[in-house]
């Protein structure tokens, strides 16, 4: 029993280091990986910051202190879409194979794979919070607060990983997985509080946009970052992670070991 | 206590939807001894490996490994086993050090052991010089002997090796095979599938030849052989006239009846197993007669003379409309 429990750790540490190890080895991706975010940071502030200023007028005036939970928030699912592609990637190129037909734990090959993951986002965020500094962004809410907004995104993006999981293991194809993932991605973050105001939206749009977890997640960042309201959108947010890894953590660990 | 066998299957199937990938299929291999399936492409020898690897669930049908249920008990069998495929399941972005200590782990060695089984290995397979670059900068050989040195990791008492040397120069083929048999002499149990005849008659004890998901034959290579009417041995005649002389000459060293074929001039001796010692009697006899003949020589039967025989269809036939019917997808079901 206490071994088993004790297995299931170590096997999810050997995975997680392996795909750690595996991002050392290819820098061009973490470059790339870096460089994404801030084109999008850069487009967003400087092409709708202006036309959109009046946004961050309640956001003690600049339009970036409201972006940048919002850019987060994307850049952290746009990280945790990677866990499908790579799993997908592994399927194929048989390593899974080497993997299933070992005496390891059936968790391990997806915890470690979004483990790795959630970890690189912590660079990501980092390197987010440096640019989004240099455009003008200031936390208003002390350290603690900031460091919970960071902290409720990545918790976030570890449970997107495991979405993305499950559609890498059901896809079974870097690209299809990468598609998938882009095509669900894209609607829920535009149609979401995380670039403009709900407000602004078209009218049925609203009810989807003002219910949905990137909303929650945007406001939950502002909130915490610059201490505005957020109307418990921080708790909203906890509850849909909380909830999206009830769900998936089962029907992956389920897709994975199906035997078929 | 009668010793288990090494694996043991029992009315093997696996289906596809409508496809049969493996029908039937009742085996058994005894320990310490190579096991060979020998069979072309899509004939259902990857399957067979899969379901005994537990990677995949048999359809109908039982398979035990060391007498354990691959259904039942999966994570025991796993802890029995070492698979090593026709592709090289390893991670290009890890050194070749770094794949093996990792998967010493996931056998749940402890780290000491992890590596020292990883030098080890290292040493065996000889791959101690090129331990710390990405196994993506290997040689496909080398790539190879990581896959199979990744399979040894766990101390397996049976190895799975999926067409280990498919894909191989000559000269790495006979250098894995030499591998394949220091590990023999170790007392590991093997099943070797392969598409050729060739590997399977120098490594393996036994041999089970399927085709399009059925078995077809099974015995040890002679036995096979013996099946098929064994060596071939065939000499042109100079002077049509001496076919009579030529085939008196020879019945005593054939195993049936010499035959003559008048278009070609040739004589035809099935003469069993020890084909080339028989050769030199085929010519000392001709000598005596005072025929000399023209091309003498000696066949011995080929993976596709099995299948003439069992099947009535060559491999090259089988591999056609093989890849004809191939859909797109991941193409190995064999």
């Amino acid at each position: 029993m206490w071994d088993r429990i004790y297995y299931e750790f170590a096997d999810t540490w050997a995975i997680t280091k392996r795909n750690l190890l595996r991002y050392t080895r290819l820098p061009q991706l973490i470059f790339f990986s870096s460089i994404q975010p801030i084109i999008f940071l850069t487009l967003f502030n400087f092409v709708f910051g202006g036309a959109l200023g009046s946004a961050g007028a309640a956001f003690h005036g600049k339009y970036i202190n409201y972006l940048l939970p919002g850019i987060m928030v994307q850049v952290v699912l746009f990280g945790g879409l990677q866990t499908g592609i790579g799993l997908a990637r592994d399927i194929n190129s048989g390593i899974v194979d080497r993997f299933r037909s070992l005496p390891m734990s059936r968790a391990a090959v997806l915890a470690g794979r979004t483990i790795a993951d959630s970890i690189r986002n912590i660079s990501v965020i980092a390197i987010m919070l440096i640019v989004g500094y240099l455009y003008g962004f200031r936390f208003y809410n002390g350290y603690w607060n900031a460091l919970a907004m960071v902290g409720i995104y990545l918790l976030f993006g570890f449970a997107f990983s495991w979405i993305a999981a499950f559609l890498g293991l059901v896809l079974k194809d870097e690209e299809t997985a990468q598609l998938a993932g882009f095509v669900f991605v894209f609607p829920l973050v535009f149609a979401s509080a995380a670039f403009v105001p709900v407000a602004s939206m078209a009218k049925w749009l609203q009810h989807f946009a003002n219910n949905q977890p990137i909303t929650f997640a945007t406001s939950a960042g502002r909130e915490l970052a610059l201490g505005v309201p957020g109307n418990g959108a921080a708790w909203k947010l906890l509850l849909w992670t909380l909830g999206i890894l009830v769900v998936f953590i089962p029907l992956s660990v389920w897709s994975y070991r199906r035997r078929t | 206590m009668a010793q288990e066998f090494a694996f043991e299957v029992k009315g093997a199937a696996k289906y596809f939807g409508e496809v049969k990938a493996l029908d039937d299929v009742t085996l058994k291999a005894e320990q310490g001894k190579v096991f060979g399936l020998l069979g072309p492409n899509g004939a259902g020898k990857t399957t067979l490996v899969n379901m005994l690897s537990t990677l995949s669930e048999p359809t109908k049908g039982s398979l035990k490994v060391l007498g354990v249920d691959v259904v039942a008990e999966p994570q025991k069998v796993r802890k029995l086993i070492g698979l090593a495929g026709q592709f090289a399941a390893i991670d290009p972005y890890l050194t070749g050090r770094e794949n093996l200590y990792m998967v010493g782990r996931l056998y749940h060695l402890s780290a000491k052991e992890s590596k020292k089984r990883t030098e080890e290995i290292l040493d065996d397979l000889k791959l101690t010089d090129a331990a710390n670059r990405l196994a993506k900068t290997y040689s496909g050989g080398m790539r190879r002997r990581l896959d199979l040195g990744a399979s040894l990791v766990g101390h397996p008492k049976i190895l799975f090796l999926d067409e280990p040397t498919t894909g191989l120069d000559p000269r790495t083929r006979l250098d894995l095979w030499q591998t394949i048999r220091e590990l023999v002499a170790q007392g590991t149990s093997i099943l070797l599938t392969t598409q050729y005849l060739e590997e399977a008659d120098e490594l393996a004890d036994r041999i089970a030849v399927i085709d399009r998901g059925r078995l077809i034959a099974e015995g040890t290579s002679s036995q096979l052989k013996a099946k098929l009417g064994g060596d071939l041995i065939e000499f042109e005649l100079e002077d049509a006239n001496q076919k009579d002389a030529a085939i008196k000459a020879v019945t005593a060293v054939s195993k049936s009846k010499p035959t003559y074929d008048e278009q070609t001039n040739v004589v035809s001796v099935p003469v069993g197993s020890d084909g080339s010692r028989k050769l030199a009697e085929v010519v000392r006899q001709l000598d005596q007669a005072k025929i000399i003949p023209r091309r003498l020589s000696l066949h011995e039967p080929s993976l596709d003379d099995v299948f003439l025989n069992l099947t009535g269809q060559s491999v090259a036939d089988v591999e056609s409309e093989r890849k004809r019917k191939k859909k797109r997808g991941r193409p190995d079901v064999g």
